[in-house]
């Protein structure tokens, strides 16, 4: 489980500690940061999604598991085709741009027990 | 022209040991003259300019020092057509440089930009500025540039009002996306999910003016100066002197001889790094060679190159406790362990130099200083806690007399101030 604690809306509610103390520590003021990083554990993962279920201000998010993507972006898609040639003329049509937003969306055949 | 020309910054420029790379002109670069330098030069191939910028080392002249290659690489092998960022939200105070390219030679940054989104693929670029004068010289400068072959990037000027924060890679995100220029917490990081979610490159202006650096001298030219940690030069913006001065400077060199090329005498206390960000340091920094490696393993940075020099007159604990409290002020008010910490730390810094500090104080500092690392979502708490830790590991000596309120530059002390509710016991207050 890989998950996000989002400090900046986080409000100090200290719930999270409450249900995984390994995971979240508490500074002086009662704010939390990620002791040992965004990968929990399996054995501190039924505290930590007990934790997520219970935070008042929705700080902590599940990231998943990464999701496989499509690799896009060519190097130089629009200026290194002809050999030699100055790259104010090289004007070959670019490449069209991968669909926005597709690679965002999750596989709806993906586990999705932290929806439940 | 004439009035963005006339806009000049209220600095000396120069070049210290080292052939001018950046710095090459006394007033606004035209287009002619850029292109007449040799600018714009023919692109033939992108893959090996990205070999070249490898081989030369060139690190990110924003803060972190990160390699700009590897940057590069990742982004474009991310999950969709990446963006390109030039960041020119020079939001620490003691910095000028990224102003100064961007008043100074718009087209150089331009060309880098191109050179950069060649090398990544994108074909979407944004200038991240927020200093009106700087946006105003590279609205300008994109009308200038030859038309041709650029329509293939989309470039578009985004301001933003200054604050410190403002110029944290997830606040441009945030802030080209529609929303605050506030710091946002990772991950995912920009290179990941950044602008419109697609991975995006956010390079600091002055990083993008050394591509076409790269691409004219090539790996081997732009290694000749620098140090092999450190290739090339820098801009340093030098305060604390006479007048503020911005030099461009090789990496190794050493701040006794800037400061002797600038005609800078007298005794120095130490120098705060980093602008605001990395910490003081004491009066060794003198003869340390300014590279990454050596400033990091003196316990600082070298950060956006400015620094500021403490002369003998100046206490290094009341500038801590300005620059604490400018954290303390500045800070996104986001998350928690921030703006809190730098408000407890401002306040123990506060205290030390209104003689009210005790002992205790002074261990709580010592811890906050270490244990509120990384707290934050963006590197105001951390530059926060370098600032106290290195006050108080490089100036013992200082933090011990103003405990007993004997500090030799600071103003006499005042008198104690007395809470107006106390109420006198037995035995006196």
């Amino acid at each position: 489980m890989r998950i996000k604690l989002d400090r900046t809306v986080c409000d100090g509610f200290g719930t999270c500690v409450v249900h995984a103390p390994d995971v979240f520590s508490l500074d002086d003021w009662g704010y939390p940061s990620l002791a040992a990083g965004n990968d929990i554990a399996a054995a501190d993962e039924a505290g930590v999604r007990r934790a997520l279920l219970d935070c008042p201000a929705h700080a902590i998010v599940d990231l998943g598991d990464p999701v496989p993507m499509p690799a896009g972006g060519e190097p130089g898609m629009a200026r290194n085709l002809g050999p030699d040639a100055p790259w104010t003329k090289a004007a070959n049509g670019a490449a069209a741009l991968p669909r926005l937003g597709s690679v965002l969306v999750r596989d709806p055949t993906a586990d999705t027990d932290d929806d439940s | 022209m004439s009035t963005l020309a006339s806009r000049a910054l209220p600095v000396r420029t120069g070049a210290v040991g080292v052939e001018p790379r950046l710095l090459t002109v006394d007033e606004r670069e035209s287009v002619d003259d850029y292109l007449a330098g040799g600018g714009y030069r023919p692109l033939r191939n992108p893959e090996r300019l990205l070999e070249q910028v490898a081989a030369a080392g060139v690190r990110g002249r924003g803060g972190a020092a990160f390699p700009i290659a590897r940057k590069m690489v990742t982004v474009r092998s991310g999950s969709s057509a990446p963006v390109l960022v030039a960041n020119g939200e020079e939001g620490e105070p003691a910095s000028v440089k990224d102003k100064w390219l961007l008043r100074f030679r718009p087209h150089l940054v331009l060309d880098g930009l191109r050179l950069a989104a060649a090398m990544t693929g994108a074909q979407q670029a944004y200038m991240y500025v927020s200093d009106p004068v700087s946006a105003d010289s590279v609205e300008q400068a994109l009308t200038e540039f030859p038309a041709e072959g650029w329509n293939e990037i989309d470039i578009a000027v985004h301001r933003v009002a200054p604050t410190y924060v403002a110029g944290e890679e997830t606040a441009a995100v945030r802030s080209i996306g529609g929303g605050p220029a506030l710091p946002q917490d990772k991950p995912p990081r920009p290179f990941e999910v950044g602008v419109h979610g697609r991975p995006t490159q956010i390079s600091n202006v002055e990083t993008l003016a050394h591509l076409p650096v790269v691409q004219r001298l090539g790996a081997d030219g732009y290694r000749a100066a620098g140090t092999a940690d450190s290739s090339g030069t820098f801009l340093m913006t030098l305060t604390g002197v006479e007048h503020p001065q911005l030099l461009e400077v090789p990496f190794g060199i050493s701040l006794r001889e800037i400061l002797v090329a600038v005609g800078h005498s007298g005794d120095l206390r130490g120098a705060l790094m980093g602008g605001y960000f990395a910490g003081l340091l004491s009066g060794r920094v003198l003869d340390l060679p300014l590279d990454h490696g050596t400033i990091a393993g003196a316990g600082s940075g070298l950060g956006c190159g400015a620094v500021a020099v403490l002369d003998a007159g100046t206490c290094p604990v009341g500038v801590a406790a300005g620059v604490l409290s400018y954290f303390a002020r500045e800070n996104a008010g986001q998350c928690g362990s921030c703006f809190n910490g730098t408000a407890a730390m401002a306040a123990v810094l506060d205290a030390l130099c209104t003689g009210e500090a005790t002992g205790a104080d002074v261990q709580r500092l010592q811890r906050w200083s270490t244990v509120l690392r990384g707290r934050g979502a963006c590197g105001t708490l951390d530059g926060a806690t370098n600032i106290a830790a290195t006050v108080l590991r490089e100036f013992p000596a200082e933090i011990e007399e103003h405990l007993e309120s004997r500090c030799s530059s600071c103003p006499p002390p005042a008198v104690r101030r007395r809470p107006p509710y106390a109420v006198l016991t037995e035995g006196g207050a």
